[in-house]
């Protein structure tokens, strides 16, 4: 088995998967997630992924054909719930213990077929059963306010169920199915190049972090690495990301505020943002630029060019935010709203500026560096701990200001760099892979397995999908008027949830 | 008072679109051109890729060989289907080739194809006949409910640029709402996933005569590259019948506009394809 350096691996029985993540969790690794696989011979591959300080384990358990039952991670571990509920959904797995296996990306009708990812066939089509669930909470007054999925805005599909009593929010739980693509299935049928195209696809608005998390598995696979050049002009694509996804959770805060002004000004830095990635590849969202081998061509404007952009970008997007976060109308309606204690941060193990509002640093481009950031000068965004939406607003400004500067570092030195192949040869692929990168939501895995340069499975783990069970946690004590603020504060990809 | 001096700092920041022609640039993907050489004489084709193999480069299957007509060497490339991923145009660029033009959206689903047949543009003159007279009563107010019916994300970053100063769509009559009750132009992303039918099919339901039907971006107008996949449809047009087809993955915000004007008839007819 091939796998990437920063991770290892194990192999234990099914029964003695959950105690072994349980340990792994115990000893201060970080939960990041839980994927299963089906094999030509109708058994399924789970692999429980634990980040630590500075590698990723792998722990995987292998469930003979037939069998569905295993012992819950959940039970021991509650971040790993979606995960089992996703699994249940897509492979009719039977975690016992489970606090509750409500469907969650797929509601199967009675008797379907699920759609195992991985090796084998699937069903060419399913049926839905999409009958209302029931309250969570009982009492005299309580009511129940289903909020989507089509929303009041222009919003992705989602299904608020917001249980209340008028004003408070004591209980809200999310549905997500309804934007299910069968992404995991149709990976699988597709070559590695195109493979990438669909990796672009997963979380459209962030197609550079899964472009390169993608490309980074299959290069691991290959044993080859981009070159330096090559992985410059990612990170300058994968910044600009960053800045107009955080951006767009900056500009969510002004439009639910009233901040016209703010609103328009800063949805404008958004546009200049967007044209400037148009102008630097073609693509306003940076697509087609990162390919297995390194990047299909360098920046169309000279680094000359693009530092001048850049420079009157950031200039006039500091300037903004500093009046922004100096009005107290604004700043009045986000602290305090959508609290998360630290304590409940680090048990989830929480992603990206969710978890770093609430002081938990953990940011793969620091903890488990990649293409050039191994090289690049650059200290993850530390020192917010209030936990609320102000906090994670801050954190976002900041990224924002590291990103730029992130940006202009890569700029100077491709300015200097000598003609470079831009794109390595990948030989055909084997094995299994797992790699990571920050995405603007924070860490972003794929794990990707390969058979004779055939992709047998391509999981996106997205960052959205993690943090978004810890969204009712932020409810506490708020009331409806803050939701807009909370959602925004979270910054999610539905579609990078909904798989 | 700080922000309202704020506000008028930049002067005005519009795009002049649609009174005169605006867009992203020379370098811009906004469509894919196909060039036919008449004759078959394409010296310029590489060894060993013929017409069949032309059109296997497509990860979507955009490209669609019709060789024999009229003898020539015919290519045609569905703009309904194609991501822009430009695999077509680096392998051929003889053939094919990046247009930065923004004006994407047609009446019509032949209209996506490029380059056009002489039957389809009767008909489809016919169709953007029928649709103007269908909606000549809105033409200066218009309502559009937006619903996501199994995007990438994306589409929706782009749908609301709509509203930032630079579109600035409101400037022309233009309005998002809440409530297909007072919807007059249903603009959908997505692939038309099974989960999102029914809440698709109910939006449109719920919406008042006279109504139009906007499929926005290639997964809402064909699967994209999504599709097939045991949850979603080739696009929005088995769930709701669409009037407008907007190409791009995602479509610009220009593309989103020039589709939204093209559905309520605020647009001439769109120019031929060179």
């Amino acid at each position: 088995m091939t796998t990437v350096a920063t991770t290892t691996s194990l192999a234990v029985d099914p029964a003695r998967l959950a105690e072994t993540v349980a340990d792994q969790v115990r000893d201060g690794g970080r939960f990041a997630g839980l994927v299963a696989s089906a094999r030509d011979d109708r058994s399924t591959v789970l692999r429980a992924l634990v980040a630590t300080a500075d590698r990723l384990e792998i722990t995987e358990a292998v469930l003979l054909p037939g069998q569905v039952r295993y012992a819950a991670l959940s039970a021991q571990i509650p971040a790993a719930a979606w995960y089992e509920r996703e699994i249940h959904d897509l492979f009719g797995l039977e975690p016992e213990g489970h606090p509750r296996l409500d469907p969650l990306v797929l509601p199967l009708a009675p008797g379907g077929e699920r759609p195992r990812p991985g090796q084998g066939l699937g069903p060419d089509r399913v049926d839905l059963d999409v009958a209302p669930l029931p309250g969570h909470v009982s009492g005299e007054g309580v009511f129940t306010i289903p909020y989507g999925p089509v929303r009041s805005g222009i919003f992705e599909s989602v299904e608020y169920l917001v249980e209340t009593l008028g004003e408070e929010i004591p209980h809200l739980r999310t549905r997500v199915y309804h934007k299910h693509r069968g992404l995991d299935r149709r990976f699988g049928a597709l070559e590695v190049d195109d493979a990438v195209l669909l990796a672009e696809r997963v979380e459209g608005t962030n197609s550079v972090a899964h472009a390169t998390a993608f490309c980074q598995a299959v290069e691991g696979l290959a044993g080859i690495e981009p070159g330096r050049p090559a992985e410059l002009v990612r990170v300058v694509h994968a910044e600009l990301e960053r800045v107009a996804a955080h951006l767009d959770s900056v500009i969510r805060h002004t439009e639910g505020a009233g901040q016209a002004v703010a609103y328009a000004r800063m949805s404008r830095h958004k546009e200049e943002v967007m044209r400037l990635r148009g102008r630097l590849c073609g693509h306003r969202f940076g697509r087609g630029v990162v390919v297995p081998g390194g990047v299909s061509a360098p920046p169309q404007l000279d680094p000359a060019a693009a530092l001048a952009g850049v420079g009157r970008l950031e200039a006039a997007i500091s300037d903004d935010a500093r009046a922004l976060m100096t009005t107290p109308s604004f700043l009045d309606r986000l602290r305090g709203t959508g609290p998360l204690p630290g304590d409940v941060v680090v048990a989830h193990g929480a992603l990206g500026p969710v978890a770093r509002g609430s002081g938990l640093v953990d940011d793969i481009r620091a903890a488990r560096p990649y293409g050039a950031y191994r090289h690049l000068g650059f200290e993850p965004a530390a020192g917010f701990d209030d936990g609320d939406a102000l906090a994670r607003q801050h954190v976002r400004l900041a990224e924002i200001h590291q990103a730029f500067h992130l940006t202009r570092q890569a700029l100077d030195e491709l300015g200097e760099a000598a003609p470079a192949p831009w794109r390595q040869e990948v030989p055909a692929v084997n094995g299994l892979a797992v790699a990571s990168v920050e995405a603007p939501q924070g860490e972003l895995l794929y794990l990707v397995e390969a058979d004779g340069g055939r992709l047998t499975r391509v999981k996106a783990r997205c960052a959205s999908f993690h943090n978004l069970a810890l969204f009712p946690e932020a409810f506490r004590g708020d009331i409806f008027t803050d939701f807009v603020f909370i959602e925004a504060s979270f910054g999610l990809s539905i579609a990078g949830v909904s798989g | 008072m700080a922000w309202v001096l704020r506000g008028l700092r930049d002067g005005i920041v519009t795009t002049p679109y649609p009174r005169r022609p605006d867009g992203y640039g020379p370098n811009y993907r906004g469509a894919v051109e196909v060039a036919n050489h008449p004759g078959g004489s394409d010296s310029t084709r590489p060894e060993g890729l013929d017409e069949a193999s032309l059109s296997a480069l497509c990860p979507t299957g955009a490209i669609e060989s019709a060789t024999g007509i009229d003898d020539q060497r015919g290519l045609r490339l569905d703009r309904g289907r194609c991501i822009l991923c430009g695999r077509c145009v680096d392998a051929v660029p003889a053939r094919f080739a990046f247009t930065p033009m923004v004006e994407t959206a047609a009446v019509g689903r032949a209209g996506l194809v490029v380059p056009p047949d002489v039957e389809d543009d009767a008909a489809l003159d016919r169709l953007r006949r029928q649709l103007h007279k269908r909606v000549k009563a809105l033409r200066r107010s218009i309502h559009v409910r937006h619903v996501d019916a199994g995007s990438d994300g994306a589409e929706e970053w782009e749908v609301s640029a709509l509203l930032n100063p630079v579109y600035d769509v409101q400037r022309l009559g233009i309005y998002f709402t809440a409530t297909p009750r007072h919807a007059d132009v249903l603009l959908a992303t997505g692939v038309g996933t099974a989960g999102m039918a029914g809440p698709l099919q109910r939006t449109y339901e719920a919406m008042p005569e006279p109504k139009v039907v906007v499929a926005a971006g290639a997964d809402a107008t064909s699967g994209g590259l999504v599709h097939p996949s045991y949850t979603a449809g080739p696009g929005i047009a088995s769930i709701v019948p669409v009037d407008v087809w907007v190409p791009g993955s995602p479509p610009s915000p220009f593309s989103l506009l020039h589709g939204i004007l093209l559905g309520i008839g605020l647009l001439p007819a769109p120019k031929a394809e060179p």
